[in-house]
């Protein structure tokens, strides 16, 4: 039971980093940009939101004073969220107005993102003294700091009853589940929402209705960018505990972020869902008790059943479940 | 009395180039783009390392040529990143967005790992012979799946593609625990360092990669054939058919289907030789890292050029020069190697933004 509960934990924990990149990439995608620089922006998301507040704090220790936490979580979001959208805003400058071809530019993108992130990361971990000596103490603090205590639960003493599963994450994750929701109300709810999944489906009948198209489009993917990049806050943050390591697992986690967006079939509240499964697919190993080399073997499920997933949609042509249909298509008014 | 307001112009209008543009006038622009980036990542440098620009890009020279020896390297990892841009352009040409490289040159690579580890044994000709064949095969089957799912159900292939990868990274991942050297050691190390089984030689005289390779020839020769292939056989033009529009080429009766699977098979054939050269030629080991990203900046690189294979060459040259440079600086100004894609990053961006101006005309208010 205690292993079931730690597995269900740590997969909540390693589908928030998921979530919030499809989250942010549904937006995107839904305008008809299929943006695959979402590892790049995760990138971008994570050391931005780590740099911030490291120097705040550092700012804080050379002035004596305690850094507040809440200044530092503040920090943190603006720079992650920020940076991340200014990726995001390379990215629709490009395609949209330039007219460049969406695949070329995300993957740029994404080898620029790395790049500047373990750049900046491995020189801080220079500059700290040592690979893991980077450290924003009271920021992940901050971030990892229970959101609801358990005694007011009335959880058992141990602390791993079902308390344990549900509340005991950084507020965050409780962040990407409204979010979740919230995107879900936006698309299928409001008129703008209406108007942006118009854009991603026709984008020449979205024009002829009075919609800016181009508008839409830079603010879907900048904004989308945004909430993705969170995703790279919250793994450095909730994942690795404040410090940075170039060893690429951003890179992996946001291609399969990108993978659950097809896995939800563009809609959020799947991602929602979704994130989590992706996340017992992951850790299932450890629960099973594989060990050995057949754990690689193990973490090619979730792509695995993206792919099954990905076909059976192709092979259904349920209508509903179809990608937008503009995606990964440039949209030029003067040659439809 | 109507009161219709009356608008300006648009301050800046956008027309396609309708009679298209001469070829020196279009490289201008691409080397006006080149020039900008170069520009632009020095003084992101300056910024990052407060020193003269100028020294900087002498000592990426220095670490891509300085050498007869880092030529040679230079070479050699341009030829096979090379190989993976050219196995792309049919994939490409057909509008068939093949993300996968990365996972068709890593299942490659197994094999000829695998050819390596098992059969140091065999007569050499042979052993080359079994390596090359059978990377040749892995690569096919890796592209040929998500092009058979394409042409049977119009299944996304960009998604399938980028699956396949990580696929195939996590195979990649059990053999290497399965060929480790040291048990944990999760590396293969050097296979057959002793006896060299299976090392691409040099063409004209001993040894690895210090002279003119066996690689050159070949991915030459690939390019040569490739180039010739999309342009001037009956295959290729139906690739360019079914590229333009599909239902072109269905009522031209051209099978689509076919056009599809066979033009996979044979993309993710060459890349599938690319990790051949990418473990027989240069590192003679295998890791996740095998393909390092390759896959995707070859994609860049055949976009870029649309679809030419020698146009190819001048940008993977560009690409790894730049990988080898930012190494050297990065030894030498004491930063870490990852600036080098930064520079790669800003120098594609306006690459990439270039294309627009050898497209399209801007005409700014006013002008006319």
């Amino acid at each position: 039971m205690t292993q079931l509960l730690t597995l269900l934990h740590s997969s909540i924990v390693f589908g928030t980093v998921i979530m919030f990149g499809a989250l942010g990439e549904i937006i995107s995608e839904k305008a008809g940009n299929l943006n695959l620089g979402v590892p790049g922006i995760m990138y971008l998301g994570a050391i931005a939101g780590l740099c911030g507040p490291y120097f705040y704090e550092l700012s804080c220790a050379e002035a004596g004073t305690t850094p507040s936490g809440a200044v530092c979580i503040l920090i943190s979001i603006v720079c992650a969220f920020a940076a991340s959208a200014l990726g995001g805003l390379i990215y629709s400058f490009l395609t949209i107005t330039l007219r460049t071809n969406q695949n070329v530019t995300g993957l740029t993108l994404t080898i620029f993102g790395g790049g500047v992130a373990n750049f900046f990361g491995g020189s801080l971990n220079v500059f700290a003294g040592g690979v893991g000596q980077v450290k924003a103490t009271a920021t992940t603090a901050a971030f990892t700091k229970y959101s609801f205590t358990l005694s007011a639960l009335g959880a058992n003493a141990d602390g791993k009853g079902i308390g344990y599963l549900l509340f005991q994450h950084g507020f965050l994750t409780y962040v990407a589940v409204i979010f979740a929701v919230l995107i879900h109300l936006f698309l299928m709810k409001t008129r703008t929402g209406l108007n942006l999944r118009a854009v991603g489906e026709n984008p020449g009948t979205a024009d002829a209705a009075g919609i800016n198209v181009a508008r839409y489009k830079y603010l879907a993917t900048c904004i989308g960018a945004g909430i993705s990049g969170l995703g790279g806050l919250y793994y450095t943050m909730n994942y690795i505990g404040g410090t940075w390591a170039n060893d690429g697992t951003i890179e992996a986690l946001g291609w399969l972020a990108v993978a659950l967006v097809i896995f939800a079939t563009w809609r959020s509240l799947n991602a929602l869902w979704g994130a989590y499964v992706f996340g017992i697919f992951y850790w299932m190993y450890q629960y099973i008790g594989v060990s050995g080399r057949a754990i690689e073997l193990f973490k090619m499920l979730p792509y695995l059943v993206t792919l099954a997933l990905l076909i059976t949609v192709s092979m259904r042509r349920r209508k509903e479940d179809q990608p937008p249909a503009h995606l990964g298509l440039p949209y030029f008014r003067e040659e439809r | 009395m109507s009161t219709l307001e009356r608008k300006k112009d648009p301050f800046i209008r956008i027309s396609k180039r309708s009679e298209g543009m001469s070829a020196g006038k279009a490289w201008g622009i691409r080397v006006i783009g080149l020039i900008l980036a170069l520009i632009v990542s020095a003084i992101v440098i300056f910024v990052i390392v407060r020193m003269n620009p100028m020294d900087v890009y002498a000592s990426m020279w220095k670490g891509a040529f300085g050498t007869t020896k880092r030529s040679w390297i230079t070479v050699r990892d341009t030829m096979t990143l090379l190989c993976i841009a050219c196995a792309l352009a049919p994939a490409f040409a057909m509008r068939f967005w093949n993300i996968g490289a990365e996972g068709q040159v890593l299942v490659g690579g197994i094999v000829t790992a695998a050819c390596m580890i098992y059969f140091p044994e065999m007569p050499t000709a042979l052993l080359f012979l079994v390596m090359i064949v059978s990377s040749l095969a892995a690569g096919a089957i890796w592209g040929l799946i998500p092009g058979f799912f394409k042409a049977k159900w119009g299944t996304n292939e960009t998604l399938f593609t980028l699956m396949m990868n990580y696929i195939a990274i996590q195979l990649t991942a059990f053999f290497v625990s399965l060929w480790e050297n040291r048990p944990n050691s999760r590396k293969v190390g050097i296979i057959n360092q002793n006896s060299k089984e299976g090392w691409l030689p040099n063409m004209f005289s001993e040894g690895y990669n210090n002279d003119f390779g066996w690689n050159v020839l070949i991915v030459l020769v690939i390019a040569t054939v490739v180039f010739f292939y999309l342009r001037e056989t009956k295959q290729g033009y139906e690739i360019s058919v079914v590229g333009d529009s599909e239902n072109t080429a269905r009522y031209a009766g051209i099978r689509v289907s076919r056009v599809y699977v066979r033009t996979m098979a044979i993309s993710g054939a060459i890349c599938g030789f690319a990790g051949f050269l990418a473990v027989s030629g240069s590192s003679h080991t295998i890791s996740t890292s095998t393909s390092g990203g390759q896959g995707f900046t070859a994609i860049i690189i055949a976009w870029l050029s649309r679809m030419n294979t020698y146009i190819m060459l001048v940008f993977t040259l560009l690409i790894v020069f730049l990988d080898k440079g930012a190494t050297q600086i990065a030894s030498e100004f004491n930063l870490n190697e990852y600036c080098s894609e930064i520079i790669t990053g800003i120098i594609l961006f306006f690459v990439l933004g270039a294309e627009f101006f050898v497209d399209y005309r801007v005409k700014f208010r006013g002008s006319k």
